[in-house]
């Protein structure tokens, strides 16, 4: 956990204040970015598919944020925020997002591929649960260079019922590995509902497998993940291996672009949007309704210079479509 | 006759298949109430209940070998990869043990299966939702590779592929799924091994898959005012393999251009190259053999970039108009 200075006070006594308000600020902007890029979707200003994590703001502000920035990061493909919260650049991330040159992987990988291997961001995934074989890797790595990162590994709840889900977390526990599993357990998998899909109540039950710890977290509260994700990367830096970490929450969108959101009911996302991580953090942080306005128009205004700065930069020149392709 | 989308066809195919034989089932992710994807199962999960339309976890191992399982216990699977490219997890299932038990029990196994794959490229969906890997599965003994480029050949190669009584890997195209064109509405079959001359022509053979066929009969529409007529060949199964139409064009033309989408390295193109070159054609090539293909490199997310990727119908157009003229 980062250090602030002593007198600082602590939000629930975990994390200090100034930070907490930058991290409420990021969760606005989370979701000023994902409502804006659905708005340029419909515009056709951008094309593809995205995932937006609206409603499920919580998980990304109590996770990357518990770490070091020395740390790693293997993000999903609902990971705007996470890829905010680990320090991202809104304007590269907007280039990225309109497939520009500017963008943080130069437009050849879009929102399900953003990476910053500079800040040890290695990346979202287009596939569910690749990135989970590639943490232990990491982990491995890690130890080998006897350094104290840890590796946070995002996946969903529907991630954890491909095989490599098993591999992942067998071989992190064996050997000790200090990697942070942290499923998003958002109640779908695109139409397939946690309940139709698992026999356990929990996915952290499933820890037990592996003989390492697992607990479930109230994803819509940002202390309860901050405080989970630092309890977990101490243990892992002290060489006590990995945790598998569920956060609960849920997501207001559909899947991604195509869905019309047949398999559940207004009712339950109603309910849902009751539970707002946004205005639950706000809360603890005392910002009423007038300072969370004032908050949103600053993040609107951030994302209109981001989206200025996007469509003025050039798009990548045809003529380098096959730089950097070695075999 | 009436006209249904490539996507419409496929179900038709599959209502009516299940209609008929009970033993048929949809597995696959998102299949039920979502209706796939892409839409292709929209409808079927009312008619047919999740007993024969059946979601499944992100398994696609599983899926795969629930296929294998169910098909070689005496039921006719439909499986689905939701995109092509997360085959890559069923590999396994598929190459080692699905091609393979027929022979490897001593031909007293069968496993009809078919799985339905969502290929291609052309919908932003980057380097990890638009691969073309037909080629992988053809480089593998024991399974057959199907790839229709219309809806007349998406249903009818549909169903002849759910009554085969041996594994098929069935390649669709995301951009194909919402093109039209006629399609009957009885069941009909068209003959797994069968290639289709869809266009008739004397200067040059082309030889093309999939999204690829719709592409060449553009250019041949514009070269057709240059006077200069294609002759187009979609072999509909890249195996087995028609061997014969395609030889028998090219002997004609004396010219073979072949266009497909996968990236050209070790893609079809190549085979298909070394069958005309293997053949009696041979002595008959005034040019060589060219390959129109992807780019070897991954799908870029980058909308521009994303069209050079990949043959377009003004590619064909430039590389017949050199070849007609001799500069290769
Ligand atoms: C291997 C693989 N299978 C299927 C998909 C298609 N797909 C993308 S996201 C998704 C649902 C993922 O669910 P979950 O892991 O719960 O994450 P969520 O989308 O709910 O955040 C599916 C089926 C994929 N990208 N990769
Ligand atoms: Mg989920």
């Amino acid at each position: 956990m980062p250090t602030s200075s002593k007198k600082e006070k602590m939000i629930e006594g975990v994390i200090p204040e100034s930070k907490a308000h930058e991290l409420l600020y990021k969760m606005v902007l989370t979701r000023a970015f994902e409502e804006n890029a659905e708005e340029m979707y419909g515009l056709g200003k951008v094309h593809g598919t995205m995932h937006l994590s609206i409603g499920e703001e919580g998980v990304a502000a109590g996770a990357g944020p518990a770490l070091r920035k020395s740390d790693y990061l293997l993000n999903t493909h609902r990971g705007h925020g996470h890829f905010l919260m680990w320090g991202g650049d809104l304007n590269r991330m907007m280039a990225e997002f309109m497939g520009k040159e500017a963008g943080y992987c130069r437009g050849r990988g879009g929102s399900m591929h953003i990476a910053d291997v500079e800040s040890n961001n290695l990346g979202a995934q287009g596939i569910v649960a690749g990135n989970l074989p590639i943490s232990v890797g990491v982990g491995l790595s890690i130890q080998m260079r006897k350094t104290d990162q840890v590796v946070l590994t995002l996946f969903g709840d529907g991630a954890a019922n491909e095989g490599a889900f098993h591999e992942s977390l067998n071989m992190a526990s064996i050997w000790n590995l200090p990697v942070i599993y942290l499923c998003e357990n958002n109640q779908y998998a695109m139409s397939m509902a946690f309940e139709r899909a698992f026999r356990v109540e929990q996915i952290s039950e499933r820890a037990s497998a592996y003989g390492i710890k697992g607990l479930t977290v109230d994803g819509n509260d940002v202390v309860a993940v901050y405080k989970a994700v630092s309890e977990a990367a101490e243990q892992a830096r002290k060489g006590a291996g990995p945790t598998l970490i569920e956060a609960i929450t849920y997501r207001w969108k559909g899947h991604s672009k195509s869905d019309r959101q047949l398999y559940r009911t207004r009712e339950e996302v109603k309910k849902w949007m009751e539970k707002d991580p946004i205005k639950r953090f706000a809360a603890k942080l005392d910002v009423d309704e007038a300072g969370l306005k004032e908050i949103e128009k600053k993040a609107k205004e951030e994302i209109r210079k981001a989206v200025e700065f996007a469509e003025s930069s050039p798009e990548p020149d045809v003529n380098t479509i096959l730089e950097g392709i070695y075999a | 006759m009436r006209e249904l989308s490539y996507m419409e066809a496929l179900r038709e195919a599959m209502r009516q298949a299940m209609q008929k034989d009970d033993r048929v089932f949809l597995i696959g992710e998102d299949v039920g109430v979502y209706g796939g994807a892409f839409g292709v199962s929209a409808g079927l999960l009312d008619e047919f209940g999740p007993k024969r339309i059946i979601d499944t976890p992100i398994s696609e191992a599983g899926i795969a070998g629930a296929c294998i399982g169910a098909a070689v216990t005496g039921m006719r699977p439909i499986g689905e990869m939701q995109f092509s490219d997360f085959v890559v997890i069923a590999m396994e299932q598929l190459v080692m043990q699905g091609a393979k038990m027929r022979f490897m029990f001593g031909g007293k196994a069968e496993v009809p299966f078919v799985m339905r794959l969502a290929g291609g490229s052309g919908t932003g969906a980057a380097a990890q939702h638009s691969e073309s890997l037909e080629n992988w599965f053809v480089h593998v003994p024991g399974l057959k590779v199907v790839m229709p480029s219309s809806p007349y050949d998406a249903k009818g190669l549909l169903l002849a592929a759910i009554e085969d009584n041996n594994p098929i890997m069935f390649f669709e195209n995301k951009v194909l799924y919402k093109t039209k064109g006629p399609v009957p509405e009885e069941m009909y079959t068209i003959p797994i091994g069968q290639s289709h001359v869809v266009r008739e022509g004397k200067d040059l053979t082309v030889v093309a898959t999939s999204v690829m066929v719709s592409r060449a009969q553009e250019a041949a529409e514009q070269l057709s005012q240059e006077g200069i007529e294609l002759e187009i060949i979609d072999p509909r199964t890249l195996k087995p393999l028609d061997e014969k139409p395609i030889v028998e064009s090219v002997i004609k033309t004396g010219k073979a251009l072949i266009v497909h989408e996968a990236v050209k390295t070790g893609g079809f193109g190549g085979e298909l190259a070394a069958v005309i070159m293997e053949s009696e054609a041979f002595g008959y090539l005034d040019a060589p053999v060219k390959r129109l293909a992807g780019l070897d490199m991954p799908i870029p997310y980058n909308r521009n970039l994303e069209y050079h990727a990949v043959p377009q119908v003004e590619n064909i157009v430039e590389e017949t108009r050199k070849l007609v003229k001799g500069q290769y």
